[in-house]
């Protein structure tokens, strides 16, 4: 059964001109609702903190803890925070090129793919078990290191000690954040190695260099500034992780750089995680007005790493 | 291959075979195509005729695709992309603002390069996708009906008729083909446009298709773009050839005529130089 | 031979001197650097057990050693350049190999510790009333359950839906602002989400509220931007050509969406969505600020404290009772029970992207 009727040449089925019109406009506004649902989530999330940092902001300084007033309450743990950060991200680019690296070009085909999930799963554990692994079982086994850096390298303020005897340090603390942010440096790393023109690799493996040449020659040059925005998205991790550095650090409050003893500096997120179950009134407040802080520094890093890796994209384009 | 052109190709069913009348007729008047202000196809004014094979021929990148998607309001989902001119399918301007591009393209379907069955469905649900997508609700017998109908007329039904649940993309790449013309003809449109339907197929299924190409335009108008000038000789009433000037200028339509007199005897020196370049 | 001559070759300075021997039959055999790494650790080994024996030692020592063996032999018979290369390779998979340690430990830690819980009572009694030994996760099992569920009930929703606008709708200001939030959302830290979705609450129910879906909102602010990122890229890899095929029979661009494209993408969603739950099933640090921690079964996320696993597993272990060690072997079987989930899901989710990727992509 023909119809001329342009809205239908169904068989059995009556025009139904517009019916569709609805449906689109219900589904894409739908789709358009989730989207500034989700911008006015992220908007929430600053108004909620700042309204409820407030009071905290307007207090006068000796009802902040410590007497100070906020700025001297929230300054050394911000200095903590980036330390430990600093730290972890020290410790975890070289070590993630070498695993992007790893995947990318040196292990064998067949088995890159479950290397890159075993490196994945890295990313999955939960903070707070690795919280209980650093202080139950790296911090134990960096002991000896501690003491041994503190004997001979006393001399470095990193190294000062006296070597802590439980292991509950920020070197160890570190040390787990640089494990925990290893897999997303590795990640961004390892897609843009493996992204490399074949065209350029092959042309310098065909001029004779061995395969450590035509990394460092192509490879690592295609590959630098995703190194960076990788980094950047790590460091962003280091700073806001929190249950990691609130289960092993030992912390006194001042502000040193000394990695190896048990006085440490503790971090925003830490202190919070700490503090909060147990506080009340304007204590509370204050340690929004911290988490604001920490939301600023992370947001600002998370907002320069993105903006890295688009002008790399604009660049290969 | 050469016997093709020093043997022209046999006259196609007259003008009086118009047998069922449902196929429609397109009229396109002053045509021009657009990719945001890249003028891609000029001018184009030319009358597609209602139960015949009309066969697109020219060089790569002269706008055969291009043209043929605005035939149905496929060209503007490209974003940018934009038409001037009037496409009248037996007399009703397609791009008139009442018109609603989705039923428009209820009435022209369409079969694409490469098959592209849907890889979640089966092969009868792929065959009746057209109704189920757009929730028509029938019988299942009257469904059954339906399937059946459209994979009989794409030659596929005895291939296919035991496996009809298994998943369409595990068929033959000429048996997707089939299977995706089955789907367009479900539908039961007035035109169909085909964009070079047998390019990924060998010569069998090729074969088949063209068979099945004569067959279907006891029902359809069908416009079919191909780079095969056998094929267009072949299976086409009339051809239309498009040329290009340079690379950047836009695609004019040359000449369009009876397929016999553009293979024989055409108009225009290009046209000659095209089909006989190709054939010797 | 150059398989590409138009394309540039970087540093042509440094590719000029390359060559500095031509081809030569003198090569270290395949199993040469497997016999020097086992070498140098046995005798290693064998010197640091006459003194005092350290894992750590041997393992630093062994690397170190072999990367100057392998550099040596090589350098010998291969020439420098090749020495070096030889180096860096070794170097490189000692680096993979060290970085995997900690995954090896961890798991090894926790298996060993946590089993000793592992039994009928830990999963089917809550810690009500329990002082001391026996005691069980039933509570905090069934909070992290109801929590997680809502999150993931709200997220699912809308984290497809945005990535629907992205990637079939969207265009100018707002979808570039999307993007880019999104981006930006992935990275708050999960404290600070707890922070929102406590402030949130606060401001009507004052500072002592504390209740199981102001969990799952925190965790909402954490799960939406990992669902827009992962089904965004599945709906990348649908081919046109599907859309075209269904535009093309007449179907509405809802429908078109509804029915073909994340219907396709579905295995996909669906594999992006479990990873998002095994990511943040873990968080401890939202829950702490914003469920509390409470030793009964609560299954009202709307009224009172709602335990989790995470939350258990800290409180078992920074606040243990006396003896400590019933608390801290509850700590470590609740850290096993949910490095078992997140593993779980983690591994089917893997598998099923393995299996449908290729489908996809044939
Ligand atoms: N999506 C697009 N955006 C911009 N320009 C396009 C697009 N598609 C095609 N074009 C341009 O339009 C012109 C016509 O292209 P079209 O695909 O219609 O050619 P064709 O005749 O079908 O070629 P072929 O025989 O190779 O299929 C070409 O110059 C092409 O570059
Ligand atoms: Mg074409």
């Amino acid at each position: 059964m023909k119809q001329t009727s342009p809205t239908a040449s169904v068989p059995g089925e009556p025009a139904k001109p517009g019916t569709h019109g609805v449906g689109d406009r219900i589904f894409s506004g739908l789709a358009i609702g989730s989207g500034v649902f989700i911008l006015a989530l992220l908007a929430g999330v600053a108004i909620f903190l700042l309204i409820e940092a407030w009071p905290a902001i307007t207090a006068s300084s000796d009802e902040i803890p410590g007497g100070d007033g906020l700025v001297s309450y929230i300054a050394p743990l911000a200095f903590g925070t980036v330390l430990a950060a600093t730290l972890a991200i020290i410790l975890a680019v070289p070590m993630a090129v070498a695993v992007a690296l790893f995947i990318s070009h040196f292990a064998p085909r067949r088995v890159a793919d479950t290397l890159s999930y075993l490196v994945d799963l890295l990313a999955a554990i939960p903070s707070i078990i690795y919280g209980l692994w650093g202080i139950a079982v790296l911090g134990p086994a960096l002991v000896p290191l501690t003491e041994w850096l503190a004997d001979n390298l006393g001399f470095i303020p990193f190294f000062e000690g006296p070597a802590s005897t439980t292991g509950r340090t920020m070197l160890v603390a570190g040390v787990v954040l640089a494990v925990m942010i290893l897999p997303i440096v590795s990640a961004v790393a390892r897609e843009v190695f493996t992204q490399t023109p074949r065209g350029l690799q092959e042309s310098a493996l065909a001029l004779g260099a061995t395969r450590w040449e035509m990394i460092r020659m192509v490879v690592l040059p295609f590959g630098k500034s995703a190194v960076v925005a990788g980094s950047m998205l790590g460091l962003g991790r280091a700073l806001g992780e929190t249950m990691a550095v609130t289960i092993i650090l030992s912390v006194s409050g001042g502000v040193t750089f000394n990695l190896i003893s048990s006085d440490n500096p503790s971090t925003i997120a830490a202190n919070i995680a700490l503090d909060f179950p147990e506080s009340s009134g304007l204590d509370i407040n204050v340690l929004i007005a911290s988490g604001l802080v920490l939301f600023a520094i992370t947001l600002a890093v998370n907002m320069l790493a993105r903006a890295v890796i688009e002008r790399q994209k604009l660049d290969e384009s | 291959m050469t016997a093709a052109a020093a043997d022209p190709v046999p006259a196609k069913n007259g003008p009086t075979v118009r047998t069922t009348g449902v196929a429609k007729r397109i009229d396109v008047a002053d045509l021009n195509i657009y990719y945001g202000a890249f003028l891609a196809v000029k001018d184009v004014t030319m009358r597609i005729q209602p139960n015949k094979v009309t066969a697109l021929i020219g060089s790569s990148g002269c706008g055969k695709s291009t043209f043929l998607r605005s035939l149905n309001r496929m060209h503007e989902l490209i974003p940018g992309a934009s038409v001037e001119g009037s496409v009248l399918l037996d007399g009703r301007d397609i791009y008139s603002p009442s018109m609603d591009p989705v039923s428009v393209r209820r009435q022209i379907g369409m079969v694409f390069q490469s098959p592209n069955p849907f890889p979640t469905m089966s092969v009868y649900d792929n065959t009746a996708a057209g109704l189920k997508l757009n929730s028509k609700r029938m019988k299942r017998d009257q469904m059954d009906a339906i399937v059946e109908k459209a994979l009989r007329g794409a030659h596929l039904w005895d291939e296919v008729k035991d496996r009809l649940d298994k998943p369409g993309s595990g068929l033959s790449g000429g048996q997707q083909q089939r299977l995706c013309i089955a789907r367009a003809t479900a539908v039961e449109p007035d035109v169909l446009l085909m964009d070079e339907p047998c390019s990924a197929l060998d010569p069998i299924a090729t074969l088949a298709i063209e068979d099945l190409i004569e067959e279907l335009k006891q029902k359809f108008t069908i416009v079919i773009v191909t780079h095969n000038m056998q094929q267009a000789a072949r299976a086409s009433d009339i051809t239309g050839f498009f040329n290009i000037g340079q690379s950047g200028d836009p695609g004019i339509l040359i000449e369009l005529d009876e397929t016999d007199k553009i293979f024989s005897n055409p108009a225009h020196k290009e046209t000659e130089d095209y089909v006989s370049g190709r054939f010797g | 031979m150059n398989p590409d001559p138009l394309i540039p070759f970087p540093e042509v300075g440094e590719a000029d001197n390359l060559p500095e021997s031509g081809p030569t039959d003198n090569r270290i055999p395949t199993w040469g650097p497997w016999v020097v790494v086992a070498g140098t650790a046995a005798v290693l080994g064998g010197l640091l057990a006459l003194t005092a024996f350290n894992l750590a030692l041997l393992i630093f020592g062994t690397v170190i050693i072999s990367i100057f063996g392998i550099y040596l032999w090589a350098r010998l018979i291969e020439g420098r350049r090749q020495a070096f290369d030889r180096a860096v390779t070794l170097g490189v998979t000692s680096l993979f190999a060290l970085a995997m340690i900690p995954l090896v430990s961890l798991l090894y830690t926790v298996v060993s510790k946590g089993l000793s819980r592992i039994d009928a009572e830990f999963f089917t009694s809550s810690m009500r009333n329990v002082i001391g030994e026996g005691g069980g996760i039933l509570h905090a099992a069934i909070g992290t359950f109801i929590i997680t569920g809502l999150a993931t009930l709200a997220s699912v929703p809308v984290g497809i839906m945005a990535a629907v606008y992205l990637h079939e709708y969207g265009k100018g200001k707002l979808k570039r602002a999307l993007t880019f939030f999104v981006d930006v959302m992935t990275g708050i830290p999960s404290i600070v989400a707890g922070l929102f979705a406590f402030a949130l609450f606060a401001i009507f129910f004052g500072p002592g509220i504390r209740m199981g879906v102001m969990g799952s909102v925190a965790l909402c602010v954490l799960m939406i931007p990992i669902v827009v990122r992962s089904t965004e890229e599945m709906l990348r890899i649908v081919p046109d050509g599907l859309r075209e095929a269904s535009y093309a029979l007449g179907v509405s661009k809802w429908r078109t969406v509804a029915k073909v494209v994340l219907p396709t993408a579905m295995a996909g969603i669906v594999t992006g969505v479990m990873l998002a739950v095994a990511r943040i099933i873990g968080e401890t640090a939202p829950l702490l600020i914003t469920t509390g921690a409470f030793s009964s079964v609560n299954l009202n996320p709307f009224s009172g404290r709602m335990d989790n696993l995470p939350v258990f597993t800290y409180n078992q272990y920074k606040n243990p009772g006396v003896p400590p060690e019933p608390y801290i072997d509850r700590a470590w079987a609740a850290a096993l029970v949910l490095i078992a989930i997140v593993m779980v899901l983690f591994l089917v989710a893997r598998f099923i992207s393995r299996r449908y990727g290729t489908e996809l992509r044939r």
